[in-house]
Order: structure tokens, then C-alpha cells, then sequence
């Protein structure tokens, strides 16, 4: 009780006009040794003391744990400050002494600037209040918390409110008054902070402990044995860590008592070599049992009984029911906001990847839509274009100049690319969709290993720039990196510019009629052909553009493509081909499947991806044509 | 027009299955004589290995042909079976092999271990390396070759079956098809690279080539009976496959193959004809994959990933689709020349001013001479005995001759 006394009188004493301290100097000759020698579990009510002093004593302090601090031969303290020296009591400047500066131990250190926190909170400088409130969040103390309900009202909103939310959470933990403990929880209910969260758990931790009748403590529920999370077993283990039962026979203990008392080839009377079966093994225990040659163990008559005087409980460590509900009902109505902004932060990461498997899959549905033909050379567009990215990158320093430059190049080395394959290869496998699956697969390995060939096996880096970097984070738990936004506002563009192609621009109308029906669309004076051309390349472009977005956030190899490639047929198959809503759809599906299912069993990516395909072979019963199917003719071909 | 119609024996349609079997027995033959365990030892063991697993390939790949070249569907999930196989056959050797390790062990103390330790010890053993110590329930069989063999067998035909009767009976085909046994093999190897599968994650098993019961014989003669029993499967398969692609059913499955509309409209049972192939296939992959891994020794998922069945896929369309001895030719010839040129002991290319390591520059030029076959060759291999057989593909130049003679065109009619 003491301390708080102290800190609140340290709390009045700093207004006081500075001069010679006497009280400083007492405490000081008292405690020389100590302070020459402090150490971190006796060192805390000195502190105090000296801090009770007044200004001097607090500038004595800062000096301490600041490692300026020395003494004289004849036992003064001198504040050091490079060459000049002032003394700790008086003030005055020194000049002919040689101190022995004080080294005090980091534990020390922690004791001292607890106790200089405490004094900042009333501090004029509102810079200084708001970091000795965050030192106080940090690691607070009771004491802290008498020194935060004595400070003078805090002028700052912000710094106002800040502090009265870390006066909670001290009061919540520190204060011995169960009823303030409970207002305290009351006044930061609905609060999801991740600190509000740390403070209720210690006040809900529980044990479990077995007892004849209901013991008179705090209890959480009783328990019934045979519960999923109560299973006889720990029932069992339970009493005999109490002592009540004793220790169950384990199988590798009876294994071991029989080996050690093996007399002539026989256990207990019984040979050997009939112990391989365990009826066996527990009649020659028993013999040796009887025998008194191993400790008796329970039987499971004994443990029944056990069991059926017991009653089983799951008590809180705090002692004060008032305080354990109010703290269980603040935890769950935390939870319950906690669940729905941990599902906004789903929703917002499978916007994000929906955003990268729409921008990898388009210019695959695309020209699937038109020319009936998978590309399997689609993933090395985008590795082709994550490399154009990296190139770039290495020529020009400038981050934000080097991505403004990157992105139309990928496009244009890609776009090349695909009509070079388009002229040599597709046109002449027309008709033939499994032959181009399997040509086209055959360029990918190609394009692969050329890749390896050229940039090396290890991954390669694609920075982006320093206003990319970071995340835009809403509280503890909704936040989103920078980049994934950045994707998601690259694949809205091309949405949007794909959009305007295809309902807006004489391509785009051709492009439509040569998906809708080739036949007629040639008789109308199109030439199916160049159309094909202009699709196959501009999907390969927008797989340039998705190469450059992925390599922002994955590292540039050889193999980034392959990683893309199936999630990006799934989202043709599942969403449709030949319309670019149909693709949006597939995206989003897989993209916010795949993190509901992520999100469900956390701890295994893998066996996520299984079931997510496993899903999607099952949704092509339903839908064998995706969620927005092609209709007409061109359906049928 | 009678005699036409008139039946021959099998073998006399079809001199092409004597012509293999009889390449197949030389081969064999001449293997044995050469090997350490039976002859002058001119093959090293290894090498031995390599043919023997290479038969194994080219069983699967007559698998495969049935499936794309005479069926239609391009399968890229045909090596989910085979690694099924592989791992059905491993979860025995390896169980069996590992107890009578821990048994030994575990005789070394006083008193002799319950059924239940020495379960606990093989358990333990084998899934120590993944952090668990029970034997999961996949493995209940484990202990038994007749039940494991069985199981190479039904598990992948039932795996084909229903996933095959899933695909068909909603008409799923083409590109779209090909893509869903992608996913399904995708699908499948992620499961198996989790560590709580069952199988030991992405470790898989291993030891495979220690077969239990016969420790006293060393790996040149296993090696040897390995490459026997490969060739026997094979030749088994390639009867098989003859006779069924040869018959009436053969002419169904073939006519489904080009144009599956009509056969249906024809009345056929096409969803049926297509699950009986699909069916038998994988389950001939899946003998061929248990007989392929206990001579490389070790499985694990990368065996499932895509790219392994859409290499499969490859060997089949350079040797030759729709021909049975193409897919074996493909098959050999592809493999071999990977693992020769990948190897590093084919000489380099020195050209001026770059030289070129064939271990960087096979993918790049397997890539472009697959797009060349698919190009230029599309009959593969085997095109080149067509022509010397004198097969040669219609001129298809000329108008229709009409409806009532025939398919033939002008030009054909008169050549």
C-alpha cells in the first residue's frame, strides 16, 4: 500500500519549485552501497524514495538508467553529461572530479523507468504523457495503476481516452476491489483489442480437480465423466495425480516388472515364453503380486469405486464469481464481434485471390471461348511475364518507374508470344482441341526449361515499390497488404477494359460473333483467323499483366506459372467459357471456397486444396458446363 | 462377301501381337543372358533395373493408348493408378519387412512381446519419421500380400469406376474431361503429400526393393525376376488389349473415339463401353505400377503430380496412338533417351561460341520435337510401320462420290 502512496506524492511533489534537496541527500547517504550495487528484486523501494524527492531525484533516476550517473570518491552522485558533471543534490557544476560511472543491470534499468513512467503521465508535454502511456500498456504494474487514477484529467481527446482504456485493463488485472474489477470489464465490453482479450483469459483460466462434494471455490461447471472432453481416462489420471487412486498399470510398466523378476525361465510360475499373450502377462503379475515382488496397482474395481465417490469440477484460479462471469460475458460478446470481423478479413483475402485467379484465368477462358483449344502454355505466359517484370526491374532502379514501365512490356512480350504460337502451332491443330492441349503442353516444357536455362533455378525478386509495401490494417484483426489491393484494383481495370473491348469496339463485336457461331460469323465477311490471333494474344497479354502482379507478392521461378495453371482451368471449368462474368464467378468462387476451407482447417493447406477440387469435380455433375454455361449453337461443337 | 466375314483366329488378324510378343521374348531373354545373376554380367544390375522399369512404362502406356488411342479420352490423371498401385504393393513390403525387423528387435528381451507391442513397434518404425506412432486404419491390411494384392487391383478400379461414372453420365468430355483427371491426380497427391494420410507425407515409402521373405537373395537376381514378371504382365496386357480393341467391342469403343453422338444415337450403351475401358486401364496401369515401384525402391506424391501423366500421354502420341505397339515403342524410346540424355553422359553440343549441355537442353528440345510429332507426325512412330506395312491414309481430294457409294471420294475411288 505503500507504493501507490508514494507514487501519488511523487505525482504532487513535481510541481514544486526545484533547490537543494535534502530528503534527496538523506536518502542518498542511506542507501549508497545500494545504489552502487542495486539489484533487480531489492532495488524498488529506493526508487521510490528517491522518486518521492522531487525533481532532483527524478533527474537523479533518468541519469541512473541512462548509464550517467557517477560517484565520487567521497560518496556524491554527479549527473554526467560528456565533459561536464553536475551534482545529483545540488545542482551544481562540477568540474574536478573523477566519477565511477554506475552500470546498473537491465533488470534495474526496468525498475527505474517503471518508476519514471509513472511520473511522465502528468507531464506537460503531450508527446511525453503518450509514451509513458504506452510504456504503461506495455508492461503495467498495480502501481502504475494508482499513479493513472491519481494523474490530473488529461487535456488530449485522444490521449484522454487512450488512457482511460489502459486504466481499464490495469484495473481489470491489478485493482483488489472485485466491484471495480467487474465495472471495469463492463465499461470495455464489445472491445476486440488483442490486449482487452490478454487481460480476461488469466481471470478465466481454470483447473479441474476431483473432490467427494462440491468444494467451496469458483466453480465453472462440474463435469461428467465419459464427455467428449472429459473422457474416463482423464477422470482417471486426474484422481491419481491427486493421489486418491493409485497409478494404473501401464503396459510397458507391467512389461518391465515381469522382465525384472523373470526366476528361471518361468514369471510367477509361468514360462517365458508364454508371455506373448496378455491374459498371461496378467496372471504372472498377479502371481508376483501376491507374492508382494511388485507394488500392487489399482484394479479396475478400485478405480470404479474411485470414481463413483468423486465428483469432478472445473474451478477458476480467481476467486470472486461476480468477476468471472462479468469477464465470460465480455469474453463472448469479443468473440461474437471477433467472429464477424475475422469474417470480413476472410471475405476481404478471398476477394484478393479471387482477383489473381481472374487476372490468370481470362485470357485462358478467353480463347477457350473462341477457339475451343486449352492453352497449356498459359501458365509459362505468366511466368514469361513475371520475368519481363524482373528484367525491367534490373535495367531501371526506380521501383514505381520500373512497375509503370513493366506492365505494358509484359503485355507486349507476351502478346507476342502468343500470336508466334498462334501462327506456328494452333491454327494448323484447328479442330483438333486434345492435339493443341498436348502441343501446347509441349512448349510449356519448353518455355520452362528454356526459363531455367536463362534465369538460373533460384528464385528471382520482383520488389515493388516502398508505397506497395506494408498492409492497410482497420484494427487487430481486419487487415489486408497493400499489394493484394493494388491486384484487386488491377484486375477491376481489366474488367472494366475487357468489358469495353468486347461490348464497345469492332473487335470485340467480332470477337462475339466468331464465339457465337464461326461459320456464319465468316459468311458475314470476318476473318475467324485473325480474330483467333487477336484473342489468343491478347489473353496471353493479360497473362503478361497477372505474371508481373503474382511476381510482386511470389517469388519469380520457373515453375511460378505450373502453380497457377490448374486453379486457373479450374476457374474456366467452374465458371464457363466464352463470357467473361462466367470467369468472374469461377474466380470468386474457388478464391473465397478455397479460403473458407483454409480458414476451417487452418493447420493443413493441403488437405484444403484436396477437398476444393474435390468439390469442383462434384460441381461439374451439377453444372457439367460451369455457372454461366454458353448457350446456342455454339454449345454444341 | 461372305468369305470376307468369315472369322479368322485371333492371332491371324493380327500378326502385329506375334511380331511383339515374340521382340518381347528376345529382349527378355537376351536380358537374362547378360545380366550378373544368370549370365556374363555385360548389363550391370542397375541396368537391369532400368529395362525392367521401363517394360513397366510401357505397360502402362498400353493402358493409356487404350484409353486416348482407341477410347478418346485424353486421361491425365493415368498416373494416379499406377503411384496407387505402387503404393498398395509398398504398404506390404514395407509392413511386412519392417515387423520382422521390430520382431528381431524386439526378441532381444526377456520376456517375448504381445501382438499388440510388436503392432506398436512396426508403427512406430514406420510412422516416426511423420510424428505419429498408431497404424492408421488404411494399413489394416498391410500385413497381408494376397489382401494387398487384391487391393491394386480394386482400389484403382474402384477409384476409375467412380469417378468415371461420375464424368460420363454427365456427359462431361473433350478438354474439359482431360482436365477433370487432372484435377482428380492433383487431387490426389496433395492428399498423400499431408503428413496425417496415412502414408507418410511427402517421405512416402521407401525400402521397397528389400522384399520380405527373401533375404537371402541379392538384387542382380531380384532385379532379374522383376524384369521376367514385367515382361509377363506386359505380354499378358498386350493379348488382352489386342483382343478387345479387335473384336466388335473394339469397333464399338473406336466408333465412340470418333463420333460418340452418333454411336449413341446408334443405341450403343456408350456410358458403359467407356467405364469397362476406363476400368480395365487403370487397372492395368495399377499392376504396372506395383511391379515398377519395388524396383525403383522408393514412391512418393510427386509420382501423382500432373506432369507425370501428361509425360505418359506424351510417350503414347510420339510412339503412336490407336497402334498398341506404338504406345510400347513410345514408351521405351522416350523414357530411355529422358533418363540417357538427363543423365549428363551424352556428349555436349559444341557450338561456336555456346555449348550446349544436353542435361539443360532436353526438356527444351522434348518440348519442340513433341510439338513437331503433333505437327507433322500425328500418327507418331508407329506411322513409319504403317507405311511399311503399306497403310497409307486416304488422299482425301475430290468431291463425294454420293450417298450411295460409300464414304470413298473421287480421288480414292480411283487410286
Amino acid at each position: 500500500m505503500i507504493r501507490p502512496l508514494i507514487a501519488l506524492a511523487l505525482t504532487l511533489l513535481l510541481a514544486m519549485p526545484a533547490s537543494a534537496n535534502p530528503a534527496l541527500e538523506a536518502v542518498i547517504a542511506d542507501n549508497l552501497d545500494q545504489i552502487e550495487k542495486p539489484s533487480r528484486r531489492t532495488v524498488e523501494p529506493l526508487v521510490a524514495q528517491i522518486a518521492a524527492t522531487g525533481p532532483e531525484g527524478l533527474a537523479l533516476l533518468q541519469a541512473w538508467s541512462g548509464r550517467a550517473l557517477g560517484v565520487t570518491d567521497d560518496g556524491r552522485l554527479l549527473i554526467v553529461d560528456g565533459d561536464t558533471a553536475t551534482d545529483a543534490v545540488t545542482g551544481a557544476a562540477v568540474t574536478d572530479a573523477e566519477p565511477k560511472m554506475l552500470r546498473p543491470n537491465s533488470g534495474v534499468r526496468g525498475v527505474i523507468e517503471s518508476a519514471l513512467v509513472a511520473g511522465e503521465i502528468s507531464s506537460p508535454d503531450p508527446a511525453r504523457r503518450a509514451a509513458a502511456l504506452a510504456s504503461i500498456a506495455r508492461d503495467g504494474t498495480a502501481e502504475h495503476l494508482a499513479a493513472l487514477r491519481a494523474a490530473p484529467a488529461e487535456p488530449d481527446p485522444i490521449l484522454a481516452r487512450q488512457r482511460q482504456r489502459v486504466t481499464n485493463l490495469l484495473a481489470i488485472r491489478f485493482d483488489a476491489e472485485p466491484a471495480a474489477r467487474v465495472a471495469a470489464i463492463e465499461r470495455m465490453a464489445g472491445d476486440v483489442g488483442l490486449d482487452f482479450r490478454a487481460a480476461l483469459n488469466p481471470l478465466l483460466a481454470t483447473s479441474r480437480i476431483a473432490a467427494p462434494a462440491e468444494p467451496d471455490a469458483n466453480i465453472a461447471r462440474e463435469l461428467s465423466i465419459g464427455a467428449d472432453d472429459f473422457p474416463r481416462d482423464a477422470a482417471i489420471a486426474l484422481l491419481t495425480s491427486q493421489g486418491v487412486l493409485q497409478p494404473r498399470l501401464t503396459p510397458a510398466d507391467q512389461r518391465n516388472a515381469l522382465a525384472a523378476n523373470v526366476t528361471g525361465g518361468t514369471v510367477g510360475g509361468i514360462p517365458v515364453a508364454d508371455l506373448f499373450d496378455p491374459a498371461a502377462r496378467d496372471r504372472a503379475y498377479e502371481a508376483l503380486e501376491a507374492s508382494g515382488a511388485v507394488p500392487p496397482a489399482a484394479t479396475e474395481a478400485e478405480a470404479d469405486a474411485a470414481l463413483e465417490s468423486h465428483r469432478f469440477f472445473e474451478v477458476y484460479a480467481e476467486p470472486n464469481p461476480d468477476v468471472t462471469d462479468a469477464a465470460r460475458a465480455a469474453q463472448t460478446r469479443a468473440q461474437v464481434r471477433l467472429a464477424a470481423m475475422t469474417g470480413i478479413d476472410l471475405g476481404l483475402d478471398a476477394l484478393s485471390l479471387a482477383s489473381i485467379y481472374f487476372l490468370a484465368a481470362i485470357g485462358l477462358a478467353v480463347t477457350f471461348g473462341v477457339m475451343r483449344v486449352i492453352n497449356m502454355a498459359h501458365g509459362e505466359f505468366i511466368m514469361m511475364g513475371a520475368y519481363t517484370g524482373y528484367v525491367v526491374q534490373t535495367l531501371i532502379a526506380n521501383r514505381t518507374l520500373s512497375l509503370v514501365v513493366a506492365l505494358p512490356l509484359a503485355f507486349a512480350v507476351t502478346f507476342g508470344a502468343g500470336v508466334v504460337l498462334y501462327r506456328l502451332v494452333i491454327r494448323h491443330l484447328a479442330h483438333r482441341p486434345l492435339e493443341t492441349l498436348l502441343a501446347t503442353f509441349g512448349v510449356s516444357i519448353a518455355l520452362q526449361q528454356l526459363a531455367k536455362n536463362i534465369f538460373g533455378t533460384q528464385a528471382r525478386p520482383l520488389t515493388a515499390p516502398a508505397w506497395l509495401e506494408g498492409a492497410v490494417t482497420i484494427n487487430d484483426v481486419i487487415s489486408i497488404s497493400s499489394i493484394r489491393v493494388a491486384i484487386f484494383v488491377l484486375a477491376l481495370l481489366f474488367l472494366g477494359l475487357f468489358l469495353f473491348i468486347m461490348k464497345r469496339t469492332r473487335l470485340g463485336l467480332e470477337v462475339r460473333a466468331v464465339t457465337q457461331n464461326p461459320g456464319m460469323a465468316a459468311s458475314m465477311g470476318i476473318n475467324p483467323d485473325r480474330i483467333a490471333m487477336m484473342t489468343f494474344g491478347l489473353g496471353s497479354g493479360i497473362a503478361g499483366i497477372a505474371g508481373v502482379a503474382i511476381g510482386l507478392f511470389a517469388q519469380v521461378t520457373s515453375e511460378l506459372g505450373q502453380q497457377y495453371i490448374v486453379q486457373s482451368f479450374m476457374t474456366v471449368v467452374v465458371g464457363g467459357v466464352g463470357n467473361i462474368w462466367g470467369t468472374l464467378a469461377g474466380a470468386a468462387l474457388i478464391g473465397g471456397l478455397s479460403k473458407v476451407i483454409e480458414f476451417l482447417n487452418p493447420a493443413n493447406t493441403l488437405a484444403a486444396q484436396t477437398f476444393m477440387i474435390l468439390f469442383i469435380i462434384i460441381f461439374i455433375q451439377f453444372r457439367p458446363r460451369g455457372i454461366i454455361p454458353q448457350r446456342g449453337r455454339a454449345a454444341e461443337a | 462377301m461372305t468369305e470376307k466375314l468369315t472369322r479368322q483366329p485371333f492371332i491371324l488378324r493380327n500378326p502385329q501381337v506375334l511380331v511383339v510378343l515374340a521382340v518381347l521374348a528376345v529382349f527378355t531373354v537376351a536380358v537374362t543372358l547378360l545380366s550378373q545373376a544368370y549370365g556374363s554380367g555385360v548389363i550391370p544390375t542397375s541396368t537391369v533395373k532400368v529395362l525392367g522399369k521401363t517394360l513397366c512404362l510401357a505397360l502402362a502406356a498400353v493402358a493409356m493408348d487404350l484409353v486416348w488411342g482407341y477410347l478418346g479420352i485424353l486421361s491425365l490423371g493415368q498416373m494416379a493408378f499406377f503411384a496407387l498401385g505402387g503404393y498398395l504393393i509398398g504398404q506390404w513390403l514395407m509392413y511386412a519387412r519392417t515387423e520382422s525387423i521390430v520382431a528381431a528387435s524386439l526378441a532381444q528381451n526377456p520376456i517375448p512381446p504381445t501382438p499388440a507391442e510388436l503392432q506398436e513397434g512396426v508403427a512406430n518404425q514406420i510412422f516416426g519419421v511423420v510424428g505419429s506412432a498408431d497404424l492408421p486404419l488404411v494399413w489394416s491390411f498391410a500385413h497381408s500380400l494376397p489382401i494387398q494384392l487384391l487391393l491394386v487391383l480394386a482400389v484403382p478400379g474402384l477409384l476409375a469406376l467412380v469417378f468415371g461414372w461420375l464424368a460420363f453420365r454427365s456427359r462431361v468430355n473433350g478438354v474439359y474431361l482431360s482436365i477433370l483427371t487432372q484435377a482428380m491426380t492433383l487431387a490426389l497427391a496433395l492428399w498423400l503429400f499431408q503428413n496425417d494420410s496415412g502414408f507418410r507425407g511427402n517421405n512416402g515409402l521407401s525400402g521397397l526393393q528389400n522384399i520380405p521373405g527373401l533375404d537371402g537373395i541379392d538384387q542382380a537376381t531380384l532385379s532379374v525376376w522383376f524384369l521376367w514378371a514385367s515382361a509377363l504382365a506386359l505380354a499378358l496386357a498386350y493379348v488382352l488389349a489386342a483382343w478387345l480393341v479387335s473384336g466388335k467391342f473394339g469397333s464399338v469403343v473406336r466408333a465412340i473415339r470418333d463420333d460418340e453422338t452418333r454411336v449413341r444415337f446408334l443405341g450403343y450403351p456408350v456410358e458403359g463401353f467407356k467405364l469397362v475401358v476406363f476400368t480395365l486401364a487403370a487397372m492395368i496401369t495399377a499392376v504396372a505400377g506395383a511391379l515398377y515401384y519395388p524396383q525403383a525402391g522408393i514412391i512418393n506424391p510427386a509420382e501423382l503430380m500432373p506432369i507425370a501423366s501428361i509425360y505418359l500421354a506424351v510417350w503414347v502420341a510420339i510412339g503412336g496412338r490407336g497402334r498398341l505397339y506404338g504406345a510400347i515403342i513410345g514408351a521405351v524410346v522416350v523414357s530411355l533417351l529422358s533418363s540417357w540424355f538427363t543423365g549428363g553422359r551424352a556428349p555436349s553440343i559444341h557450338l561456336p561460341g555456346y555449348v550446349v549441355n544436353w542435361v539443360d537442353w532436353w526438356q527444351v528440345a522434348l518440348g519442340l520435337s513433341f510439338v513437331l510429332v503433333t505437327l507433322f507426325a500425328p500418327k507418331g512412330i508407329a506411322g513409319i510401320f504403317d507405311r511399311l506395312g503399306g497403310i497409307l491414309p486416304p488422299q482425301r481430294h475430290g468431291r463425294d462420290l454420293g450417298p450411295d457409294q460409300g464414304a470413298l471420294q473421287e480421288q480414292e475411288a480411283k487410286a
